[in-house]
């Protein structure tokens, strides 16, 4: 079974039918980046598959048994922890400003654990005991990511005080925390100088060497050829062409893949 | 009447003048941020009738408020809700405190609204519930957003407590007009001024320190 099947994904605002009907599926530690022209389908996508938008058709099959299918409805609760088995980097960061990077990184996932623990435990002392535990160990997982995407010395700092580049880099380790089954990237380096965005796909790529499945949505032609496994190029709201970079970049089948590439410079 | 007798007497009224005004801070503060939430709902009803309220709240002088809170649920109905002691003090605050609680909801919808998506979009795939998400991840940046806008409505109402006068509310001008009409002393007026730019003086800086305490993030 793959990690995330999806299978005739429609999606419309209003009159305006932006996908129109998707199947795709990926594997375990599989790295795949959408491409494709602005309006081509390849964000909302994304955010179908994170639940920020309501598929209005189609099934989304993500690996630890979660099933949705547009035609039920769910609870917030259960799209909560369909969203969970996702992680979902934006392209404008999103920190939450009036928090330091580690904490950014560190209580939503204090939030989670806490939710955990008060099921566990009714009430008392060893559910207050359990929860400080769960603060420290939060924590030090917190520094241990922001270590890790390089940001050892920036855990204290306010998102202000910090680069495009590396708020980016504070928003993958806050994804990173929630250990999700697939990261997901939507642009992570759009909104940045292009001086920038090179700190940011080094640790896409990073995470790629650790095994991590991601679905890249990006612009960037050149990480796409050299990081990705597998390449999707969106248009007019279908998967108009998909394969290998090598394939897909150097004998697109598509005309409008080929017209795509043309116009991109790489 | 000498400097000193006077200065006792404009310290009762602003006693009066200070406790309208800390206890229409108290009630409206709150019930600002219930409107707030009624006109942002998306039950249509309950939004309409919240915009409606606070249009004609907003939309009408303070002063007929006081009078039509004071003497309406007399002359209309044989009500005496505001017979007793404190009667009309009481009728003041009800009639501050609704229209405070009307101008406070719309700062509070500004600062609300004016979050940007992201916020709530990044909360919800960290898989925040949606009351988490309001209170770790909204709140203290709407509270930076409207401190401004804040300052300058409390500010308006320090000064706004005076048309309590209207239904004989003895808070400062109330109880030392009559120095000035009978007795045709001029000064007090000015004495009474002062009093007004302290006790402002004051929020200005109090405001100005909560700014200072929360300059340490950016929205």
């Amino acid at each position: 079974m793959a990690f995330l099947e999806v299978k005739q994904l429609k999606k419309q605002f209003g009159n305006t039918r932006v996908l129109h009907g998707i199947d795709f599926s990926m594997e375990q530690g599989e790295v795949v980046a959408v491409i494709g022209a602005s309006g081509g389908g390849k964000t909302t996508f994304l955010r179908c598959l994170n639940f920020l938008e309501m598929a209005n058709e189609g099934t989304i099959d993500i690996v630890g048994g979660f099933h949705f299918d547009a035609k039920e409805s769910y609870t917030p609760k259960q799209i909560r922890e369909m969203r969970l088995q996702l992680g979902l980097v934006f392209q404008s960061f999103n920190l939450f400003p009036q928090y330091t990077a580690l904490e950014n990184v560190y209580l939503p996932l204090q939030l989670r654990t806490k939710e955990r623990i008060r099921g566990e435990y009714p009430f008392g002392r060893a559910r207050r005991a359990a929860i400080a535990a769960a603060l420290e160990e939060n924590r030090t997982r917190a520094k241990q990511l922001l270590t890790g995407v390089g940001l050892a010395d920036k855990m204290e700092n306010y998102p202000w005080q910090l680069s495009g580049g590396q708020q980016q880099r504070v928003a993958i380790a806050r994804a990173l925390a929630q250990e999700p089954a697939i990261l997901c990237f939507d642009e992570p380096t759009s909104a940045l100088d292009p001086e920038l965005t090179g700190e940011v796909l080094r640790v896409i790529k990073g995470l790629k060497e650790q095994g991590r499945t991601m679905l890249v949505v990006t612009h960037e032609m050149e990480f796409a050829r050299n990081v990705a496994d597998r390449v999707l190029f969106f248009a007019d709201g279908v998967i108009e062409e998909e394969g290998t970079p090598a394939e897909l970049f150097t004998n697109p089948k598509s005309p409008k893949t080929a017209a795509f590439l043309k116009h991109t410079d790489i | 009447m000498d400097f000193w007798q006077i200065t006792a007497k404009l310290f009762e009224g602003f006693g009066v003048t200070c406790l309208l005004f800390l206890l229409t801070l108290v009630f409206s503060l709150p019930l600002g941020l219930i409107i707030s939430f009624g006109s942002m709902s998306k039950f249509k009803p309950l939004s309409w009738l919240c915009r409606t309220v606070v249009w004609i709240i907003r939309g009408t002088p303070l002063m007929l408020q006081l009078f039509v809170v004071f003497y309406v649920p007399g002359m209309l109905f044989g009500l005496q809700p505001f017979g007793g002691e404190n009667g009309r003090f009481i009728a003041a605050l009800v009639a501050f405190v609704i229209n405070y609680a009307c101008y406070f909801s719309e700062i509070y919808r500004g600062g609300i609204e004016g979050t940007p998506r992201g916020q709530y979009e990044a909360a919800q795939v960290l898989g925040m519930t949606a009351r988490e998400t309001f209170f770790t991840v909204i709140l203290m940046q709407v509270v930076k957003r409207i401190l401004a806008p804040m300052s300058n409505e409390v500010i308006t109402l320090v000064k706004d407590t005076s048309l309590a006068r209207v239904i004989a509310v003895a808070e400062i001008f109330f109880i030392n007009e009559m120095d000035f009409l009978s007795k045709g002393l001029v000064w007090p007026l000015f004495y009474i001024a002062v009093f007004f730019l302290i006790f402002v003086g004051g929020l200005t800086l109090l405001f100005r320190y909560c700014e200072k305490k929360l300059s340490y993030y950016k929205v």
